[in-house]
């Protein structure tokens, strides 16, 4: 390497044969940047991949300055997949991917997938913040998953942490405010670059130290979507995922309904995974507070269904094609004719005199059920959850 | 050179691959994994995982009711 001037005049640096042996010496960037141009082991960097088009650019701008970067992914449980809508019969031409996958791929880096179901509970349960609109716990969220990136970080020797965030996009977690927080409460303070809004923000570590050049970030901020739109149309990319309601099913209103519905008939807030996953199948009911009913909405959803049949007590039509009904509570005998009537609602027989169930209780006993549909205006609105 | 399986029936997207993942960290290169679901997602997501992972995909079984990937280890994980 031949480097003139200041540079050649300090014994220490001229030494350096890379950035990583500059590290604390000095603060003068652009002969970092040329050290970095002739260093074989460049930097690496973790970024959080949503599998949405924000985490994707941010995750490709750094890696167009030449630094090494893989992605993370965390399932909570909560996220919205492709193929949890793809259980619906009616939804079967979504695209059947896994869009972190898929935005790994198109980029080229490796991407690690990391089961966070147990460790969320915690920030869904009792979050700092609170929560957003429904129940959506964001703010904590992000300091979450910055905090496991960061833990990821110093486990597998990398160097900094990237996110997708934009300044003013989100209104819990994205503001101008709120941005310091999680980097503070995470743990990563300035080894968090924000690639797409970072010339909005104080030079992080990565910048100060020359690892990445700020010049080519970006200071993008609110709520269009036209600058990311832009820079990938810059980047020649055409096809990314646009998630409706965002990243998970926490912010949907619906959805979060059903789990407030699920923790006030337990009395407590709690939840395991399969009880998060149920919540988003099927029409829910609950026509009193002891019990509630998952009504399939198509042959898709009566095949996901089937899966639980062996720990709940459960409705099979026979007089008549019709959903699976899954009964979950502390249902006694009794409660079975009601629940049957609801569930004759929803299949071919609703207008008949009589339809009949294969009854089955959460212990495996069976018995034969003959019961008259209700009729629309004997399921009152508010039992649906 | 082992063979050995996962069994992931039953678990939605993205669990077969995270499941799948964790599995492979724990073999050699060059051992065999043959990964059961139920998902039929897992037939785009496996192998994608695969690509990205350097693993390579020998044979993908989209049955009736079950899927079946066998996959061969690679060199990086
Ligand atoms: S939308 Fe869901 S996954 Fe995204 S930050 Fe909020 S709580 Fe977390």
């Amino acid at each position: 390497m031949h480097y003139t001037g200041w540079f050649q005049e300090q014994p220490q640096l001229a030494a350096a044969r890379c950035h990583h042996e500059l590290s604390g010496l000095v603060e003068f960037v652009p002969m970092k940047r040329a050290l970095n141009e002739h260093c074989p082991a460049p930097r690496r960097a973790v970024a959080l991949i949503s599998g949405g088009l924000d985490s994707m650019l941010a995750a490709l701008v750094v890696q167009a300055q030449g630094v090494h970067v893989e992605g993370l992914n965390f399932f909570t449980g909560f996220c919205v997949e492709g193929h949890t809508h793809a259980i619906r019969s009616t939804r079967q031409k979504m695209p059947r991917r896994n869009n972190a996958l898929w935005v790994a791929e198109q980029l080229g880096m490796r991407l690690h997938i990391i089961d966070v179901i147990e460790e969320y509970k915690d920030v869904l349960l009792k979050p700092r913040h609170g929560y957003g609109a429904n129940l959506n716990p964001c703010l904590d969220c992000k300091s979450f998953m910055v905090g496991k990136a960061r833990q990821w970080l110093e486990q597998n020797g990398f160097d900094f942490i990237i996110t997708g965030e934009v300044v003013g996009q989100r209104p819990m977690s994205q503001r101008r405010d709120t941005l310091p927080v999680v980097a503070r409460e995470s743990g990563a303070h300035d080894l968090l670059l924000r690639p797409l809004c970072a010339r909005l923000q104080p030079p992080t570590l990565p910048e100060r130290e020359g690892w990445v050049d700020r010049e080519r970030l970006y200071g993008f901020s609110g709520r269009s979507r036209k600058p990311q739109m832009a820079l990938a149309a810059e980047y020649g990319i055409e096809e990314y995922a646009q998630p409706a309601g965002g990243c998970c099913f926490l912010t949907d209103a619906s959805y979060a309904s059903k789990l407030r519905d699920l923790w006030q008939a337990r009395g407590e807030k709690r939840y395991e995974l399969d009880d998060i996953m149920l919540l988003k199948v099927g029409r829910h009911l609950r026509p009193r507070p002891h019990f509630k009913l998952i009504v399939a909405r198509d042959a898709g959803e009566t095949r996901y269904l089937q899966g639980y049949r062996g720990h709940f007590a459960h409705l099979e039509m026979t007089s008549h094609g019709g959903p699976l009904t899954l009964i979950e509570g502390e249902v006694a005998a009794g409660d079975f004719e009601l629940a049957a009537r609801i569930a004759a609602r929803f299949g071919q027989g609703r207008n008949a005199d009589s339809v009949s169930f294969r009854a089955v209780m959460a212990d495996g006993s069976e018995r034969l059920l003959s019961v008259v549909p209700l009729s629309p205006n004997q399921v009152p609105r508010d039992w649906y959850v | 050179m082992s063979e050995y399986t996962l069994d992931t029936t039953g678990l939605l997207c993205p669990l077969p691959v995270i499941r799948t993942q964790d599995r492979a960290r724990t073999l050699a290169p060059g051992d065999v994994l043959v990964v059961h679901c139920t998902d039929p997602g897992a037939l785009n997501d496996i192998p994608a995982w695969c690509r990205i992972n350097g693993h390579q995909v020998l044979e993908t079984v989209d049955g009736d009711n079950e899927v079946k990937i066998t996959l061969r280890i690679g060199a990086i994980d």
